[in-house]
């Protein structure tokens, strides 16, 4: 490094270098030289796999931000960078770039069906349509993965009865097996262990089912697919890709599935099938966020769930505070007895983990077992109609949210001034109405920036929709949009739900969540004036 | 309503027995329920409503029979052997987790946000303002609208690096950093400036570099803060479910939150599992509600400069 050299202090301190920002003392120097070592092996050890993997554009990060790092810790004009720089790397990296990542994946079909490259689609395609042919040669099959049962890729551990041959086949081709890596019963039979491979369970076969049947080995002639859990053979591809017309051509059926590139789906030529199921992933312009407002049943249930947001957002604020205002107000009585035995009660649920409580409250609102049914007597399945469902999940929030309304309000009030509301009395006004016109008023814009910053949290309260209602209930026509459904459990069933992952739309609607609550943030702050007190 | 008056003696703040000659103003005058029996009442239901369900899943621990439809607010019987199950299974585990993701994530989180803070609170620097606007934008996308990509994201670095992949605590702790910025830099740096500024001029004219103005000085002072954030920031991870739930999936990696989620999850074995999921809540409690009360001095301050429990 360039300025490893220390300089001595002096009145005129180096230009760079370790003590270049009058750091002198021995413990500081050393703090110093173990702080950039750590960053050195951090840089290392992360670029020794990016080495192997010839992953050069992560190796030039982890290069320059080492590089950054050595400049900002040596130079002496970069002392705020000092103090922003570890907080910034991991705002960056895991925020800023998933954000951007998120942003670029809403232009984009990425999904079930459009994942990966149009090489990759129409190799699948191929591997999916091979059909056993009169001289396949049949292998006996056993199902393994590579590593972890349930999320490990998976092999064929095959064996070929007739040549007493064991290979293993994976998404790459096959390759033999050699003697004392595996184990079978006799030449040529069944394999029931091998090196380096985990060999499946009933039950995890049945796991990882689909994984299995999409799976193809690729061969020469064709490809080696599972028929059954004990047998593969190897096919021939039914359907196969010509470059020259940039179609898929099936042998059997004679029929033709053109490219379309803006779609990233072989469209079928003269309409008579569907496009084929594996496409790939393409740039689709503002397509997601049209489909938000031109196709009727999203625009539809998008509006409706968007409504709800609002009200469920606005009305977990609203009742919470006016909740925590009455108590608080209530309990500010000087003249009251064990105030501070009360308090500690009533923000006990602000401190219990919200996890836990909010699934305690599903299973109070139990139709068969829940306590409030048993307790009221009644039969009410409360998450089976919208409006019941609506009132339990505002019950829940109430609970969970005015004891911090409580909290915040009752420090409020004590740094309201007694002076003014004792004025107004000395003049005549009424509590009510001196509490009204005074200590309201200035409550309000005391508290103004946490109620926006509430409502802010609340719009994606994640938790307190997927864990008590989980969206509950369901229209008929539409299953993948609850009737209490906020945007960010609509979305996150969008992508992760099962119905088939459609990436590409669920980014969209984050980045509309996005524009909303930082609208609705950034017009309340202006209006509070909380922004302009930056100086 | 609650009474408007000026002070009380402080007799009769110590006992609720009519208060001896008090000047008064207002309508304050009157009988015993004017003055503090409504607040008594209003109080008795608040605490009546925080206290049930907390009564209910304590009880529903204590139950020997552990089911959900035999949980009552009240104990009829007191067993321990919802929690002797809860320790035999995976539960030791999933909170062991819990707890090292949390206090660490905490700790780091508010170490990196105070030296944030400290930055935009004592130097005036080019892209300051900017700085500090777009930690309040990016704060607006949460992290989590973002899990696709994180996940997508993830894949790769498991990869790579499968020390800090899926299913290790260090890649989730690292997750949970990403946000420490843009949480509490804004609340901090609030407090930071409330701090005279006089404090470090003169520590710098007596030698002192920034470095120790900063840990000398400073942070000494802006403990409430720095505790506050601490507690938010844990209680905040003990909570996280959303990001935790896609990250960890082999069972000895999961947190409780996690952990207890799924142990409920199944519809058909929820009544019968009611119990020892009682448990582990009370459990997974402890931890939390402790700090609260150990810390409870911090908190209405801490609160009313800008924070939300996460």
């Amino acid at each position: 490094m360039a300025g490893s050299t220390t300089s001595p202090p002096g009145r005129k301190a180096s230009r760079f270098g370790l003590g270049a920002d009058g750091t002198s003392s021995p413990l500081m120097l050393m703090i110093k030289i173990i702080g950039l070592a750590f960053i050195t092996a951090v840089a290392l050890w992360a670029a020794l796999p990016l080495f192997r993997a010839d992953n050069w554009l992560g190796l030039a990060v982890v290069a320059a931000v080492t590089g950054l790092a050595f400049y900002v810790y040596l130079s002496p004009r970069t002392v705020p960078m000092k103090y922003l720089l570890p907080g910034t790397l991991f705002l960056i990296a895991f925020q800023v770039v998933p954000v951007l990542y998120t942003v670029s994946t809403a232009f984009t079909n990425f999904g079930d069906g459009h994942r990966g490259t149009k090489e990759q689609a129409i190799t699948a395609i191929e591997g999916a349509s091979v059909k056993q042919v009169p001289d396949s040669t049949i292998y006996t099959l056993t199902l393994a993965t590579d590593g972890d049962a349930a999320t490990g890729d998976i092999v064929f551990l095959l064996s070929d009865p007739a040549a007493q041959e064991s290979f293993v086949g994976t998404a790459e081709g096959l390759e033999p097996l050699e003697e004392g890596t595996f184990e079978s019963p006799t030449p040529g039979g069944k394999i029931t262990a091998a090196d380096d491979y985990t060999v499946l369970t009933v039950p995890e076969v049945n796991a990882r089912q689909d994984d299995i049947t999409a799976f193809s080995v690729p061969t020469d002639d064709g490809a080696i697919k599972s028929q059954g859990l004990s047998a593969a053979f190897e096919g021939a591809p039914q359907q196969s890709y010509d470059e020259e017309c940039d179609c898929i051509t099936d042998a059997t059926t004679g029929n033709v599935w053109e490219a379309d590139a803006e779609e990233g789906s072989f469209v079928s030529q003269d309409g008579s099938q569907r496009n084929l199921a594996q496409g790939w992933k393409v740039n689709v312009g503002f397509d997601n966020f049209v489909r938000v407002f031109t196709n009727d049943t999203i625009r539809e249930s998008f509006l409706r769930i968007l409504v709800w947001n609002f009200a469920f957002a606005i009305g977990t604020v609203v009742i919470t505070f006016g909740l925590g205002l009455l108590v608080a107000l209530a309990l500010n009585n000087p003249l009251m007895r064990g105030r501070t035995l009360y308090r500690s009660f009533i923000i006990l649920p602000y401190a219990m983990p919200s996890i836990a409580m909010y699934l305690v409250w599903r299973e109070m609102f139990n139709k068969d077992f829940g306590l409030i049914n048993r307790i009221l007597g009644t039969d009410i399945n409360w998450f089976g109609s919208t409006a019941s469902s609506m009132f339990a999940i505002l019950l829940i929030q109430l609970w969970l949210g005015y004891n911090y309304m409580f909290l915040v309000i009752t420090g409020a009030l004590q740094s309201i001034s007694s002076d003014l509301v004792e004025a107004a009395g000395v003049d005549g006004a009424k509590p009510f109405y001196a509490f009204r016109t005074i200590t309201f008023p200035l409550l309000l814009v005391a508290l103004a920036p946490l109620l926006i910053t509430s409502f802010a949290f609340n719009f994606n309260n994640f938790t307190a929709i997927f864990l008590t209602s989980a969206g509950a209930p369901f229209p008929p026509d539409n299953p993948s949009a609850g009737s209490t459904d906020i945007l960010i459990t609509y979305t996150y069933r969008l992508a992760f739900g099962g119905s088939g992952a459609d990436y590409g739309f669920a980014a969209a609607i984050s980045v509309l969540i996005f524009l909303i609550v930082a609208t609705v943030s950034i017009v309340s702050f202006r209006r509070t004036q909380a922004l302009e007190e930056i100086n | 309503m609650a009474t408007t008056t000026s002070n009380a003696t402080p007799a009769a703040a110590e006992d609720g027995s009519p208060p001896p000659e008090v000047v008064r103003h207002g309508s304050a005058k009157g009988g015993w329920f004017r003055r503090t029996g409504l607040s008594h009442l209003v109080g008795i239901l608040a605490l009546a409503f925080s206290i049930f369900p907390i009564l209910f899943v304590v009880s529903a621990s204590l139950n020997p029979t552990g089911t959900l439809s035999s949980a009552t607010l009240i104990p009829r019987e007191v067993s321990l052997v919802n929690y002797q199950e809860l320790f035999d299974g995976s539960f030791p585990r999933w909170f062991v987790n819990s707890l090292v993701i949390a206090s660490l994530a905490a700790a780091i989180s508010m170490l990196i946000s105070a030296c944030a803070a400290y930055a935009f609170s004592r130097f005036r620097f080019k892209g300051r303002r900017t700085g500090l606007m777009s930690l309040l934008l990016v704060q607006m996308f949460p992290q989590f609208l973002a899990i696709v990509a994180i996940y997508l994201i993830f894949a790769e670095i498991t990869e790579l690096w499968p020390v800090i992949g899926f299913n290790t605590s260090a890649g989730l702790i690292l997750l949970y950093l990403g946000g420490a910025l843009g949480v509490n830099t804004w609340l901090m740096k609030g407090f930071f400036d409330t701090i005279p500024k006089d404090l470090d001029e003169s520590a710098k004219m007596d030698g002192a570099t920034h470095f120790q103005v900063f840990f000398g000085i400073i942070l000494p002072l802006v403990a409430p803060i720095l505790a506050i954030t601490g507690l938010l920031g844990f209680i905040g991870a003990i909570n996280e479910f959303l990001i935790a739930s896609i990250f960890l999936r082999q069972d000895e990696s999961k947190t409780a939150a996690v952990g207890l989620y799924g142990m409920i999850a199944d519809p058909l074995t929820k009544n019968a599992q009611f119990g020892e999921f009682a448990a582990g809540a009370v459990i997974l409690a402890i931890p939390t509600v402790g700090l609260f009360m150990y810390l409870q001095r911090y908190i209405v301050g801490g609160l009313t400069a800008g924070a939300v429990k996460g």
